[in-house]
């Protein structure tokens, strides 16, 4: 699908990648000024790498040893910026067919209404960007992009400059997309949520150098990784899928490989996938099963790997059948023992399985 | 109401501006792009030489012209051989004089609007599959039009009010090169002219608050348009 291995030399600071992206959604993630945009803008023809080669789909859109670099015209790559572009002088309806007029015939043509229907862009095509609210004109962005019949679709945090719940207004927006179009995505962000509702392999960046990459799950229970990923939100992700619908409780059943979850009822037909992200935070640990509690999710484990953590809580990366965190005081984890191999019971909390936290795992 | 002088002038006025100025758009147009979006070895010359004729003064360039374009400066020879023009004594040589010294005006306010024509719109519409043809056309040409409606009136006026390089240069005479300015200049050598020079003198400024008023509507409806 996509091939990349580069260096390049931007700003003072060197950035060199390599990585192999298959189909889906390939995220890029790291902290702000890691080299994500450059390595994007690198990727869609905006800015010359110094050496290096880029091959998407077997076509070889740039090759220092071969000379070749595609202007980014002829790359046929998606682009959806943070800050929309769009062009001030058009109609959405204007903007969203730019892409598709220059088109050839060659190629097979995106459908126009079925790019609007999946958008919801219908009430807003005669109206000019300037009316619209960001959340609208990123949608747009989106659909001027996929319009353009790309080979990939690149988004650079494309939900950055959107509040909270715009965000999440989105987000749906992006999943039907992928799934609807079948289209790869390299989704850049430096936000941990989207990422996990979103993408599928995950490559994690860190001043200029590609940290690590592999699917998401992996990447996100990986406690070297933490200072990257995020502290505060630090978790596990757990691919489950709904079994039951308890409707006298209100609660549903997820299946995972660590054995059941129960959490309060989500609106899903039994079968569904569904990947969860449980935070630290969330997660406490006991020596032996305890009774009498009201947390419903206990599970037997072992401990496999403690952080080092400055302050007076550290996490500890236990194996329930899946991989997860728990965070507790080092006068715990001294007074109980908690070192690597040790056997423990995890406790989740119902409560703690966060919907912003879910991430659809279809596709 | 107006005597048939009056007319002349006022008529071969427009004549000379609106020639001027529909002459030198296409070129303005270029030439602000290359300033605005290129770099080439010598731009500093050509910006240098576009402004030229704002700080030489006008009688100096209408002579420069005539060295140039005169019945035997290599420019008028040629013009005379190839196509039987000739342009000293004529509405023509007045119009490349008016031209010429309208046009720093032109290329300075559509490369201003160029320049702030935003590059990552342009670099937007390359992702979509644009050629540079094909941006600057849909993309930077559209959002530049208040500049270069601005430099067009300027333009205008400009070569509504040009006087020491047509005088120079195209001479003056009544009906070929005589516009209002060189009008006015001559009803004053009269004696007794005055009452006829202060006619001209009013139909001058009428005619320059037209086309400022003219041109305050057009760039409001054009930033409407524009989505500015």
């Amino acid at each position: 699908m996509l091939e990349l291995d580069l260096t390049a030399q931007v700003g003072g600071f060197n950035i060199k990648a390599a990585f192999q992206a298959g189909s889906g959604v390939t995220a890029l993630f790291g902290p702000s000024g890691a080299g994500k945009t450059s390595l994007v803008n690198m990727l869609a023809g905006l800015l010359r790498p110094d050496s290096g080669r880029i091959v998407v789909q077997g076509n070889v859109l740039f090759d220092s040893r071969q000379g070749i670099d595609l202007p980014p015209e002829h790359r046929r790559l998606g682009y959806v910026f943070q800050e929309s572009r769009l062009f001030p002088h058009f109609t959405v309806a204007s903007n969203l067919s730019y892409g598709r007029r220059l088109a050839t015939k060659s190629r097979a043509l995106v459908d126009f209404d079925a790019v609007v229907d999946l958008l919801a862009l219908a009430p807003l095509l005669t109206r000019r960007p300037k009316s619209l609210s960001g959340g609208e004109r990123q949608r747009v962005a989106i659909g001027r992009a996929l319009l353009a019949a790309p080979r990939l679709l690149l988004m650079d945090e494309p939900l950055a400059n959107l509040d909270a719940p715009r965000r999440s207004e989105i987000l749906p927006f992006i999943e039907k997309l992928r799934r609807q179009f079948e289209i790869s995505i390299v989704y850049v962000s430096h936000n941990m949520d989207e990422i996990v509702r979103l993408a599928d392999q995950l490559i994690v960046m860190d001043n200029g150098g590609i940290v690590a990459q592999g699917p998401v799950d992996e990447i996100t229970a990986r406690l070297d990784l933490r200072p990257l990923t995020g502290r505060w939100d630090a978790g596990a992700v757990l691919t489950t899928r709904v079994t039951a619908q308890d409707q006298r409780d209100a609660l549903t059943q997820l299946s995972f490989q660590g054995g059941d979850l129960w959490l309060p009822q989500l609106d899903l037909a039994i079968g569904t996938p569904l990947r969860i992200r449980v935070r630290a935070r969330d997660v406490s640990l006991a020596l032996t099963p305890p009774k009498g509690i009201s947390v419903l999710n206990i599970f037997a484990g072992q401990v496999i790997e403690v952080g080092e953590d400055d302050g007076p809580q550290v996490d500890v990366l236990v194996d329930i059948g899946s991989p997860l965190w728990a965070r507790i005081t080092k006068r715990s984890q001294r007074e109980l023992g908690i070192v690597p191999g040790r056997k423990v019971h995890a406790l989740i909390k119902a409560m703690a399985v966060d919907r912003r936290g879910l991430g659809s795992d279809a596709g | 109401m107006l005597s048939a002088l009056e007319i002349e002038a006022l008529s071969l006025s427009l004549k000379v501006a609106l020639w001027a100025v529909g002459c030198s758009l296409v070129p303005g147009i270029a030439v602000a792009w290359l300033l605005a979006r290129r770099d080439f070895p010598g731009k500093a010359l050509l910006d240098g030489l576009v402004h030229l004729p704002l700080v030489l003064p006008p009688v100096a360039l209408g002579y420069l012209l005539l060295v140039l374009f005169g019945r035997n400066g290599p420019g008028g020879a040629w013009l005379h051989d190839w196509f039987g023009l000739s342009l000293v004594f004529s509405w023509r040589g007045a119009a490349l004089a008016a031209a010429v010294m309208a046009f720093p005006l032109l290329v300075r306010a559509v490369r201003l609007s160029m320049e702030a024509v935003d590059r990552r719109l342009e670099t937007a519409a390359q992702t979509l599959g644009a050629r540079p043809l094909r941006v600057f056309l849909t993309v930077t040409l559209p959002l530049t039009t208040p500049g270069i409606l601005t430099g067009l009136l300027l333009a205008f006026v400009r070569c509504l009010g040009e006087f020491g390089a047509t005088i120079t240069f195209a001479a003056n005479v009544p009906g070929e090169t005589r516009t209002l300015p060189l009008a006015l200049y001559t009803a004053l050598q009269i004696p007794g002219g005055e009452a006829g020079a202060t006619r001209l003198a009013l139909i001058s400024v009428a005619l320059a608050i037209l086309a400022l008023v003219a041109s305050q509507y057009l760039a409001r409806q054009v930033s409407r348009r524009i989505g500015l």
